[in-house]
This record gives C-alpha cells, sequence and structure tokens, in this order.
C-alpha cells in the first residue's frame, strides 16, 4: 500500500503546527498548534503501521495521545493561572527568565 | 552472688539515681532528689561491702575476678567486652568512693537545700560517682577511658554547676581543657599498648607485658609517660594542676567530691593499676616519683601564702596527692593507697566543716576576715580541727601513719630514692604549718563580726555575690541559693562530719607498723607479681623511726603556726612587707598561670588572629572570590543566548532539527 499522500499531509500539518508555535503570540493558541504537530506524528505512526500490518504503531499513537492529553492539562492549567493572576497573554511578555 | 555480681549493682545504682534525677525532676517531690541520690550511693556503698566479703570468702590466689556483660566492639583481632575486673585493688577503691561519697551526698542534702538547681545537682554528682566507679571497676582500656572521659566530664558540669557565674564557666572549661590534654595522653597510651601487645584487657597486658617488653625499652617508657600525662592531668600534679584551684568555683561538697572521693584520686589509682607496666619502665616511674616530690613541695608553698579558704585546701590537696603519686611510683603501692584512703576521710572532713564556716561568713572565703568562730561553731571547729590535725599528720591520727608509710619505703628502698624521703618530710611540715594556719585563723583570734553575730543566734545573712570578684548575684537558678547552712543547723550535715571525723582519726589503725597491716593483706594479690612489693619490707624499728620523725616535725610545725598566728600575730605581716617578693611569688602560685598564659594561651590566640586576619580574610576569601570572578566572566558570554522569548526558542529547537535532518538527509543521498 501507498501511504506517501498521508505522509505528505501529515507534514503539512507538522508544519503549520510547527509555523504556528514560532509565529503566534497567545500561549493558548502555541497551546493548539503544539497539539497540532502532535496529532502530523500521530498519523504518520499510524500510517507506518498500515504499511507494515502490524500494531505497533497503533499502539504508539495511543501513547501519544495520553501524552498529549496530559500536556493539555498542565499547558492549560497554567493558562488559567496566568489569567487570574492578570498577566498578559503574550508570550513575549513574559521573559523573566531572561539571562 | 559472686563479688562481680555486687560490683555491677555497684554501678547501676549510682547510674539509675542520675536517670531518676535527671528524667523525673518534675514528678518527683521537690527535695526527694537528695534523697534519691543520697540512697543510690548507699545502696552502691553496700553492694561494695558485699563484694568485699564476697571476695574475702575466696582463697587468695582466686580474687582476680573478672566479667562481662557484653561484647562492646568486634573485628579482626579485635575483642572489647564490656567488662570489669574485680581484684582487691578495684574492691579497695570502690569502697572509698562509694563511702565517701555517701557521706559527701548526705552533706549536700543539706547543705544545697535552698538552691534552685537541687536535682541537676544530685543528677550530675550520681554520675561523677558512676563514672569514678567505671574507671576503677573497667577491666580494660577502652572502657576505662570512658570512664576516665565521664569523669572528665561530670567535673566541668558540676565546677560550672553555678552556670551563671563567669567565674564558674570558665574555670569549668579550664578544668575540661586540661583534663582532654590527660585523656589524649591516655588515649595514646593505649594505642601504643595495642600496637605492642594486641589487647586492650588489662589482665592479658599485664601477663605478657613481662616477656614483651625489656626493661626500659623506649616504647614501654614512652607508654608509661603518656599515662603518667593522664595521671597527672586527672590528678593535678605539676605541671597540669593549674584546674585544681580554679575548680574551687564549684560548691563546697563537689570540692570535696573531687577532692576526696572521686577524681584526683584517678591518677594514683592508674600508676598502681599500671604497676607491671611501670615496673618495666622504671625511668618513667622515677620521673613521676620526683614529680610527685616537686608537686608537693611546691603546692605547700602556696598554701602558706593564699587567703581563699577553699583554694589553701586545694594546694593541700595537690601536695597530698603528691604524697601518693611518689608512693606508688617507687613501689610503696600499698602505702599510697593507705594515704589515698586516710586522705580521702580528711580532705571530705576539711571541706566539709569549711563550706561550714564560710556559710556561717556569709558566703566570704578570705581567711584574713574569718576569727574567732570556736564559741560560735563548736561542732565545725572541733571538726575542723580534727581534719587538721590528720592533715598535719599529728600521731595517732589515720595521716600520721599513712603519709609516714611512703615515707618510710622511700627511705628503705634506698639509693636516690632518700631524697624523696626528705623532701616527704620537709612537705609534712609545711602541712603542719599551713593546716593549722587555717584554724588558728578560723577558730582562734578575735570573733570576727560574723562570728560574734552567730553567737548571739544570728546566722550572717550577706547579700549574694560572687566570692571572687565581688560582683553582685541573683539567686535565681545557676546562681547559689539565698540560704546559707552550717553544720550547727542542719542535721545531715553534722552526721556526715562526724562520721568522717571518726574515720579521720582511727582510719590508720587498719595499718599500724608491728602492729596489724590490714591493707598489705588485703592488697597482696593485685601487687605480688612486682618485686618491689615482694622484696622490700620497711622494718618495724625504721618504720617507727619514720613515725616519731613525722610525729616531731607535725608538733613542730603546729607550734609554729602558733607561735606565728596566735603568739604574735604581727610576723606574719612583717614577713610580707620583708620578704615581698617571695610572698608575691607564692600568692601568685609560683606564676604557673602566667607562665601558661604567655606560653600557650597568648601564642594560639595571636596565632587565631593571624589565621583570621591573613589566612581566612586574604587567602581564603581570596580564593573564593577570584573562582566567583571567573565563573561570572565566562557566563557573561554565554548568558545572551537566554533571551526569554519562548519562540525564539522553539525557534532554535525547530530549526536546529531542520538542520540536522537536512544533514543526514544530503550524507545518506
Amino acid at each position: 500500500m501507498d501511504i506517501s499522500w498521508y505522509l505528505v499531509l501529515s507534514a503539512l500539518l507538522f508544519a503549520i503546527g510547527a509555523g504556528g508555535v514560532l509565529i503566534r503570540r497567545s500561549p493558548l493558541v502555541i497551546l493548539l498548534c503544539l497539539e497540532l504537530m502532535l496529532n502530523a506524528g500521530n498519523l504518520a505512526l499510524v500510517a507506518f503501521a498500515r504499511q507494515h500490518g502490524d500494531q505497533d504503531g497503533q499502539v504508539f499513537a495511543l501513547i501519544v495521545m495520553v501524552v498529549a492529553a496530559c500536556e493539555v492539562v498542565v499547558g492549560l492549567g497554567l493558562i488559567v493561572a496566568m489569567f487570574r493572576r492578570r498577566l498578559p497573554l503574550n508570550v513575549d511578555e513574559m521573559r523573566d527568565l531572561r539571562g | 552472688m559472686s563479688a562481680t555480681t555486687y560490683a555491677w549493682l555497684v554501678l547501676a545504682f549510682p547510674l539509675a539515681g542520675c536517670l531518676v534525677n535527671a528524667l523525673g525532676w518534675r514528678s518527683l517531690p521537690p527535695r526527694a532528689a537528695g534523697w534519691i541520690g543520697t540512697g543510690a550511693i548507699a545502696l552502691a556503698f553496700v553492694n561494695s561491702i558485699a563484694a568485699l566479703v564476697a571476695m574475702l570468702d575466696k582463697p587468695a590466689s582466686g580474687r582476680e575476678l573478672t566479667s562481662s556483660l557484653w561484647t562492646y566492639a568486634s573485628a579482626e583481632g579485635l575483642d572489647i567486652k564490656v567488662g570489669i575486673l574485680v581484684d582487691p585493688l578495684s574492691v579497695f577503691m570502690i569502697l572509698v568512693v562509694t563511702g565517701v561519697s555517701m557521706l559527701i551526698h548526705l552533706y549536700s542534702i543539706s547543705y544545697l537545700e535552698s538552691d534552685r538547681g537541687y536535682s541537676r545537682y544530685f543528677s550530675y554528682l550520681n554520675f561523677f560517682v558512676f563514672s569514678m566507679l567505671l574507671l576503677v571497676l573497667a577491666g580494660n582500656f577502652v572502657l576505662l577511658i570512658v570512664g576516665w572521659a565521664f569523669v572528665g566530664f561530670a567535673s566541668y558540669a558540676l565546677i560550672s554547676y553555678w552556670y551563671r557565674r563567669n567565674t564558674a564557666t570558665t574555670a569549668g572549661m579550664k578544668a575540661f581543657v586540661i583534663n582532654v590534654i590527660g585523656d589524649i595522653g591516655l588515649v595514646l597510651a593505649a594505642f601504643f599498648i595495642f600496637r605492642e601487645l594486641g589487647t586492650f584487657d588489662y589482665l592479658a597486658i599485664f601477663s605478657s607485658a613481662p616477656q614483651q617488653f625489656t626493661t626500659n625499652e623506649g616504647v614501654v617508657v614512652a607508654i608509661c609517660l603518656l599515662m603518667l600525662v593522664g595521671a597527672f592531668a586527672k590528678s593535678a600534679q605539676l605541671p597540669l594542676h593549674t584546674w585544681l584551684p580554679d575548680a574551687m568555683e564549684g560548691p563546697t561538697p563537689v570540692s570535696a567530691l573531687i577532692h576526696a572521693a572521686t577524681m584526683v584520686t584517678a591518677g594514683v589509682y592508674l600508676i598502681a593499676r599500671m604497676h607491671p607496666l611501670f615496673l618495666q619502665a622504671p625511668t618513667a616511674a622515677d620521673i613521676s616519683a620526683f614529680l610527685g616530690l616537686a608537686t608537693l613541695i611546691f603546692a605547700a608553698t602556696v598554701a602558706l601564702a593564699v587567703t581563699d579558704l577553699k583554694r589553701i585546701i586545694a594546694y593541700s590537696t595537690i601536695s597530698q596527692i603528691g604524697y601518693m603519686v611518689m608512693g606508688v611510683s617507687i613501689g610503696g603501692y600499698v602505702a599510697g593507697l593507705f594515704h589515698l584512703m586516710s586522705h580521702a576521710f580528711f580532705k571530705a572532713l576539711l571541706f566539709m566543716a569549711a563550706g561550714s564556716v564560710i556559710a556561717a561568713m556569709g558566703g566570704t572565703q578570705n581567711i584574713d576576715r574569718m576569727g574567732g568562730f570556736r564559741r560560735a561553731l563548736p561542732f565545725t571547729s572541733a571538726l575542723l580541727i580534727v581534719g587538721a590535725l590528720a592533715l598535719a599528720a599529728f600521731p595517732g591520727t589515720s595521716g600520721f601513719f599513712s603519709k609516714d608509710e611512703i615515707l618510710a619505703f622511700a627511705y628503705e628502698r634506698g639509693g636516690f630514692y632518700v631524697i624523696l624521703a626528705i623532701g616527704g618530710y620537709v612537705g609534712a611540715f609545711l602541712t603542719a604549718i599551713y593546716a593549722f594556719r587555717i584554724v588558728f585563723r578560723v577558730v582562734y583570734r578575735e570573733p570576727c563580726p560574723e562570728a560574734r553575730e552567730l553567737e548571739r543566734g544570728h546566722l550572717a545573712h550577706a547579700e549574694p555575690q560572687n566570692p571572687l570578684t565581688g560582683e553582685k548575684e541573683d539567686t535565681d537558678v545557676g546562681f547559689p541559693g539565698p540560704e546559707h547552712q552550717i553544720a550547727e543547723r542542719a542535721r545531715p550535715m553534722a552526721v556526715a562530719m562526724a562520721v568522717l571525723g571518726v574515720a579521720a582519726i582511727f582510719g590508720g589503725y587498719i595499718q599500724v607498723p608491728g602492729v596489724d597491716h590490714v591493707l598489705d593483706t588485703f592488697l597482696e594479690p593485685t601487687f605480688e607479681d612486682s618485686p618491689l612489693f615482694r622484696d622490700i619490707h620497711v622494718p618495724t624499728g625504721t618504720a617507727w623511726a619514720g613515725l616519731a620523725i613525722g610525729g616531731v616535725l607535725s608538733l613542730l610545725g603546729i607550734a609554729v603556726a602558733y607561735y606565728v598566728y596566735v603568739v604574735a600575730p604581727q610576723i606574719p605581716e612583717r614577713l610580707r612587707t620583708r620578704a615581698h617578693t617571695v610572698y608575691t611569688f607564692l600568692v601568685n602560685k609560683w606564676y604557673f598561670d602566667e607562665l601558661y598564659d604567655t606560653v600557650v594561651y597568648r601564642p594560639v590566640i595571636a596565632a587565631g588572629r593571624f589565621a583570621n586576619t591573613v589566612l581566612e580574610r586574604v587567602v581564603v576569601q581570596g580564593i573564593v572570590t577570584a573562582a566567583v570572578d571567573a565563573v561570572r566572566g565566562v557566563s557573561v558570554i554565554v548568558r545572551g543566548a537566554q533571551s526569554g522569548f519562548v519562540r525564539a526558542y522553539a525557534l532554535l529547537l525547530v530549526g536546529g532539527f531542520a538542520a540536522l535532518g537536512l544533514y543526514f538527509l544530503i550524507v545518506s543521498s
């Protein structure tokens, strides 16, 4: 089976996600873009699993989803905390860790 | 029960008393601590007697018993047990220690009645006795060192008992530091013994020492000299004596305990106990004997000049311990231990009487201010005279027989040991003078205001103050209590003093030349391996001749004291001005404190100051600052990368991965 179209789609999704992370300033959108990158990876994994005809890749994709869910919890928690403290929702203004 | 079981009980009761008083002081009735402490020591005394009885049941050859509870440390080639050695010497020591300590505890019940730290006091006191008993019962060097160090700590705690007095805490520290110097000597000696003989156990050391060492071999002399450092620090002999006069800062019963029963005798005991080693190192034994002689004359001369009542008695202790050290060093073990016993009786008595007098003076200790207490304090005066008679070796008292036995033995040993006998008699003459200087100053002369008041039934009540500096003090915890106790009004004190008075007079009759020799026979199993003990016997004629000389010197000394202090009281004043240099020299205790101050204390402080200003400030801090600056300088360069922009980091990450991917793609194609 030919999976090249799936890989192209995956690569496009990943590039869109990465671009979003690099360009956008809102932490919420950055989080969304991160999810997009993770799902691009998932798509590639599932496609390869299909090519090889076994379940390893699918299992791996499930684990990635779990990790993604955890990450969303932490990330959204941070964003809510920032909102509550009335901090600017702009990652460029949050640079206290500057050396 | 066997003698060893009793010996374990002797150890157990004081420890139990200490723990009960230390842990239960909140829940116990207010003045129970004194009776608990005294009871614990009394039980230990009873068990000591039981151990003596059990030991006397055995034949003379079977009186060296050992017993161990558990293994303290075990390793390859090393097996240390918590073991005791019960032989005539240790039984003799526990009898003296527990007997005299019991009376001192009894005395303390009244003497410290109004003190706020009553329970703490008795807890310390019991611990002190326990430490000393551990020291004399130990069956190996490890346990000996444990007891040795405990005694040092207990003396520190009790000397600084009134811990809010600056003079007391400094005196405690001084005692502790000098004792630690001694501990180092003892520990090093133990290490040497272990290296040479491979064991810490007394009996194994004593049996193998004669084969292992040749006479006067370097290492055995070193061992003995190191042990002497320990013994001299504990027994306050030259040149490590400076702590003992300062130890007078503790309560008077503590002075009695340190001087009579529990501490200064440890050095004498150690030399007697280690006699198999000292026999292999006659040089060390001779050094010890002559230092003892030097100490006894030095301390006697100082006792003639100082005016503080307790310090006079303290110097007299140093002097008397000099006799004992001399005795046990030249092989007159029994004579030395005999003097240890009689000294314990009369010295405890003297301190108790002095305590009563000081209380009547409202805390003043200067004998120049005292006088005429014979009507105001009849009982105390009588017992003070009894103690002074025994100290002066008045014919018939205990000190008379024990002191002369040492000197007769030195004479009989011949050679240059005769010098020891002659020096000892000079010391005895001086002893009689200073002993009766106390008596004539305190008991006779015109009554001082305090004595007059007391005759009318008013006990002097001075504002609490430090007897050394005259500073005003509180009567809160950490200071002496508000009330003073005199033996005439406090029954426990009177009982303790009466018992000791009887012992001080009649204690000498257990060993009268040509009549009986109880101690000789009893201690024979311990010392029979020593040729000095076996072969040198003082003929009865010589012994009585020595006693006659001693008696005459004692009477002469008392007569001189009577003439100088009663008949012609202007003489001391005139001497003081005429021989001003000698007087200042003596009053300043031969400038030993000043010597140590210049030779040790000041250089150490100067070195410390140098280390602080140069080493610490310049060298150490310089290195640290340089290292910090170097790190900071390098980090300035790297710091620019940490912009704080999350997106910049992400770009670096993505760009980096992309670059890596490109590189691998190019390489693989």
